[in-house]
């Protein structure tokens, strides 16, 4: 077995930053993600990576110097959390219709008001129309996984898309796990650096990002929709050679327990780790969970066939949508799902953790609980609200 | 001996816990961090102006963007706003055009103010807006743990730049200054009656007024800058800073080799934004 390194999550995306042998990273500093752009300058200043920090005065100009530098073709990194994500915003939208492939980390954590510097998915879901491929780890050897993944799929010819890779922040970006670290050998030679992008060139001009008028601007928009779609067999490709050299395991899904379990739960990020171990713990044979990985393009197949046989769903959101027919972002995904495949199923929607509370064995135990008894009622008498787990009425 | 005397009761509560939200206390400051001695000279400054009758505690509101400096919303006793990173000038600016009788004052660090809401800083001085800024310099963006500022002194280590800095930093009050609002001034916190005199006259002033108050922040910008130890920080502070009657304002270079001039650069009156705009609408 390879040598492990007891690193934080954020120390292990650094790594990972180092071994892609990023050129450009711009970013401003916000908890819980500025220990990640720390520790790539510390490698900077050291020698041991050869890029520019850039030291921009917004998330803004730090997606923005994003966009410029990778024009010029070079390799970049930036990442954000929370209210820098939302800063950000405006500015994702460019990099994904640019056909830009930026990878961003994402330290996810609450949106304000009240200011909350603490973890849950508000960030992450806000962005998900954003048009870029957007995954999240369970634990900080995938944190450090997903980034060299994430530059394999978005320089692939056939995507050319900004990648969001996740990991929840404090969780996992301040939780030290012992991590097999990708070497910059390894990493160059899982994904090269090529410049398969269109790019500026001094020899000849282009003008990138220019007025789209009603005669060009529909058809940018349906190649941008087909390329995220077609991500998912870059993702797929990805994964499968990921696992022939370093052995380690991803799908777009990752399920746990029995596959015949009446009960499943669907979640995403380190909360699935507790989920095992309540599995694990209480031997619940008729309990399961799907861990979902890839949420943009939606892995709307693996969905269906995990969920297929299921008696009863639940979900468990971090992020809230008020005032909409569904409340949590991930349950509306899973439903649209269900729905297109004309899979009549009880679903549930559990709103958990917002703003850093844990999720606890105890929340799992009452969730699991609940499942059980709304099992025996008929669809109809499902609840039409999410249920909201430890929370204060 | 368990006597309560009249006089040990006089001691148990601070002169300016009326203006202060006791129950918040202790405060999240380092030690050694300047933003309470910043803070202290502000308040003893709206002390002496509510004692002689010319401010109303009640209409005076706190806006706080994010930072260390920013927990001075928490903390004060006034009508407070927490907004969020860079935007304290946007939201002020609301306020008082919303309700003119406000004192509205701003209170933030300067990658709050000059960096990411450096924007807003322009454009109020621009319009000469009726709000008061502090801007609480520490050369770091302190909160999230010592990353290079705009106002950084060039060369100096920060967690960003390990190899040391090769930006030149901000000079915020000639930017501020050729806006030519009516106040400007740079106080630091080893000089706290400067604060208090400055921030006293401002409060009696109309239009845009723009307070700098060099302070040290030890844990995080004097701990990779090497002065990691308070009084050391304190006294690197000292050192570099003196004060001038009416300094010009090329003097005031934010300099870590040549010094930094403390004083009143810009005093006008000229018509604040709120007179302005009431005369252009009736």
């Amino acid at each position: 077995m390879k040598h492990k390194v007891p690193l934080s999550g954020n120390s292990a995306v650094a790594y990972a930053v180092k071994a892609m042998d990023v050129d450009v990273v711009s970013a401003y500093p916000i908890t819980p993600q500025t220990t990640i752009v720390e520790k790539i300058a510390e490698f900077v200043a050291n020698g041991e990576l050869d890029a520019k920090v850039i030291h921009v005065e917004s998330e803004h100009s730090a997606l923005s110097a994003a966009v410029g530098a990778s024009a010029t073709g070079a390799r970049i990194f930036t990442a954000s959390s929370s209210q820098g994500i939302a800063l950000m915003y405006e500015i994702m939208f460019i990099a994904s219709s640019m056909r830009l492939p930026i990878v961003m980390t994402i330290a996810t954590r609450a949106l304000s008001a009240p200011i909350n510097i603490w973890n849950d998915h508000s960030d992450f879901m806000a962005v998900s129309d954003t048009g870029w491929v957007m995954m999240m780890a369970e634990n900080n050897q995938e944190a450090h996984d997903d980034v060299v993944l994430a530059y394999r799929i978005a320089e692939d010819p056939r995507v050319l898309l900004p990648v969001a890779t996740a990991l929840d922040g404090f969780f996992m970006t301040h939780t030290i796990e012992p991590i097999e670290v990708i070497s910059r050998e390894e990493g160059l030679e899982f994904a090269p650096k090529k410049k398969t992008w269109y790019t500026l060139d001094p020899d000849n001009p282009v003008t990138m990002g220019a007025l789209g008028d009603p005669n060009w601007y529909f058809e940018f928009k349906k190649q941008q929709y087909e390329a995220l779609k077609n991500s998912r067999t870059v993702f797929d490709e990805a994964v499968k050679e990921f696992e022939k050299k370093f052995g380690r395991s991803y799908g777009p899904v990752e399920y746990f327990g029995n596959e015949d379990a009446e009960v499943v739960l669907v979640a995403m990020g380190h909360v699935s780790g507790n989920i095992k171990a309540f599995i694990e713990k209480t031997s619940a044979g008729n309990v399961g969970l799907l861990r979902v990985k890839l949420y943009r393009p939606f892995p709307e197949d693996l969905i269906v066939k995990h969920l297929e046989n299921a008696e009863i769903v639940g979900v468990i959101d971090r992020a809230l949508v008020p005032g909409s027919p569904y409340g949590g972002p991930l349950y509306s995904d899973v439903i649209v799902t269900l729905s297109k495949n004309n899979l009549s199923k009880k679903v549930v929607d559990f709103i958990a953790g917002l703003g850093g509370r844990p999720v606890t064995l105890g929340h799992i135990k009452n969730i699991v609980e609940k499942l059980e008894e709304l099992k025996l009622k008929p669809q109809k008498d499902l609840p039409k609200e999410p249920l909201f787990v430890g929370v204060r009425e | 001996m368990a006597v309560t005397s009249e006089a040990s009761l006089r001691y148990s509560t601070h002169p300016l816990d009326k203006y202060l939200r006791a129950d918040r206390l202790p405060h999240i400051w380092c030690s050694g961090c300047g933003i309470g001695v910043a803070l202290g000279s502000i308040l003893r400054a709206i002390d002496r102006r509510v004692r002689e009758g010319s401010l109303d505690p009640s209409k005076v509101v706190f806006v706080t963007g994010i930072g260390c400096s920013a927990r001075a919303s928490f903390y004060v006793g006034f009508d407070s706003a927490h907004t969020i990173h860079g935007r304290a000038i946007a939201f002020a600016s609301g306020a008082k055009l919303a309700n003119p009788e406000l004192q509205v004052m701003v209170v933030g660090g300067d990658g709050d103010i000059a960096g990411i809401g450096g924007n807003h800083l322009i454009h109020a001085a621009r319009r000469n807006l009726d709000i008061i800024v502090f801007m609480i310099t520490n050369f770091v963006y302190a909160m999230t743990g010592g990353q290079l500022a705009p106002t950084t002194p060039q060369g100096l280590y920060t967690t960003t730049t390990p190899h040391g800095n090769p930006e030149r930093p901000l000079n915020v009050i000639k930017l501020v200054s050729a806006l030519m609002p009516n106040y400007v001034a740079r106080a630091s916190i080893t000089h706290p009656p400067l604060i208090e005199q400055y921030t006293y006259k401002a409060l009696g002033m109309e239009g845009f007024r723009f307070i700098e108050i060099m302070s040290t922040c030890p844990e995080v910008f004097g701990r990779h800058a090497g002065y990691r130890d308070p009084v050391t920080l304190y006294n690197v502070l000292r050192s570099k800073v003196r004060v001038k009657q009416n300094p010009h304002v090329d003097e005031s270079e934010l300099s870590w080799e040549s010094g930094i001039v403390l004083g009143e650069y810009l005093i006008r009156n000229e018509p604040g934004y709120v007179r302005k705009l009431k005369e252009v609408v009736r």
